[in-house]
């Protein structure tokens, strides 16, 4: 279970990384399918319980591709679209961070600053 | 396990319906989403293939109101019944709080029912979960087509063949016609939620 405070530190780092940034939505959500935090950038509106549900099957899905390839995982997944795109990022063992953008942001920037929040939530969880 | 956010106050529950395939465990969703729709934000959502079949899963959030201060939210899951589709039902058993096994009545499914139950022991297994410790209702569905002359098995054999060990509590249903679905769910919902009150506080 989170803390009070490590949910407030990665609410401050989803917002100053990755909405600051320009992107709609973002997810941070354990590998079960429940939300841990959800933020957007209010212009579009998501069902975000059903994403969770869908997102975290989509990325067991694929986990289990890769054990079938021999790779240990596959760490990054991407959806693009015509006028959004989802990137999905394993956090850590338990935890995903879900990434909805539009095209007025470019994927590397994105990855970027995707990069940098989940190293900041490593480091807020890590410190327990 | 239940998420618990102590900031949002809300917990989430994920209640996995679980049984060999064509037994009526998406019917039983479909019956508590148009009964329950009133309390139901969002539309249920169901993967299947083209002819109906499950193919990963349908998945259901809906509120059940508040505990001690926090917003609780069931998730209801189901997954796919097929034999062939067992790396996917282990998929959805990830994080599970609470299962209804939902049985065949028909009497040709005796050997089915058996074979699923084993094999959701063995899946929660990989999640070092144990199916004696889980929360767990059964349901013994399709009780209506004795009317109709089929051959089903009487519910002492079902008790035998699944229950005798488990001692779940158990339900004759019919979900085409929704007789016990909501008795199933409210069971399930109350023992998931006494088997996680010690985590709220």
């Amino acid at each position: 279970m989170f803390t009070q405070s490590q949910l407030d530190a990665v609410d401050s780092a989803i917002i100053a990384h990755l909405i600051e940034s320009g992107v709609d939505h973002v997810i941070f959500m354990d590998m079960a399918g429940n939300t841990i935090a959800k933020h957007h950038n209010g212009k579009s509106r998501l069902d975000a319980t059903a994403f969770a549900a869908l997102a975290a099957g989509n990325f067991a899905a694929v986990d289990a591709m890769a054990k079938l390839v021999g790779e240990s995982e596959f760490s990054l997944l991407f959806h693009k679209g015509e006028k959004s795109s989802i990137h999905f990022s394993k956090v850590n063992e338990d935890t995903l961070l879900i990434t909805m953008f539009n095209k007025d942001i470019s994927l590397g920037l994105v990855r970027l600053k995707v990069a940098e929040t989940v190293n900041d939530i490593n480091h807020i969880l890590d410190a327990k | 396990m239940a998420l618990i956010n102590v900031k949002t106050r809300e917990v989430q529950i994920k209640i996995v319906y679980y049984g060999p395939g064509r037994g009526g465990k998406t019917t039983n969703l479909e019956y508590i989403n148009t009964k329950y729709r009133d309390q139901i934000k969002t539309e249920m959502v169901s993967l299947k293939t083209q002819d109906d079949r499950t193919l990963f899963f349908d998945f259901l959030p809906f509120d059940v109101g508040q505990i001690k201060g926090f917003d609780v939210t069931i998730q209801l899951y189901t997954v796919p019944g097929q034999v062939k589709y067992n790396a996917t039902r282990r998929l959805v058993l990830r994080g599970v709080d609470g299962i209804v096994f939902v049985a065949d009545v028909q009497k040709e499914q005796r050997r089915k029912n058996i074979e699923s139950l084993n094999q959701l022991y063995e899946n929660l297994e990989t999640y070092s979960l144990d199916l004696f410790k889980l929360p767990l209702v059964m349901q013994y569905n399709k009780i209506d087509l004795k009317n109709s002359g089929i051959e089903i098995l009487p519910t002492q054999i079902l008790q035998k063949d699944l229950n005798s060990v488990l001692k779940a509590p158990a339900f004759e249903a019919s979900a085409v016609s929704g007789g016990n679905v909501i008795p199933t769910l409210k069971k399930i919902i109350t023992l998931t939620l006494s088997s996680i009150q010690d985590q709220l506080f």
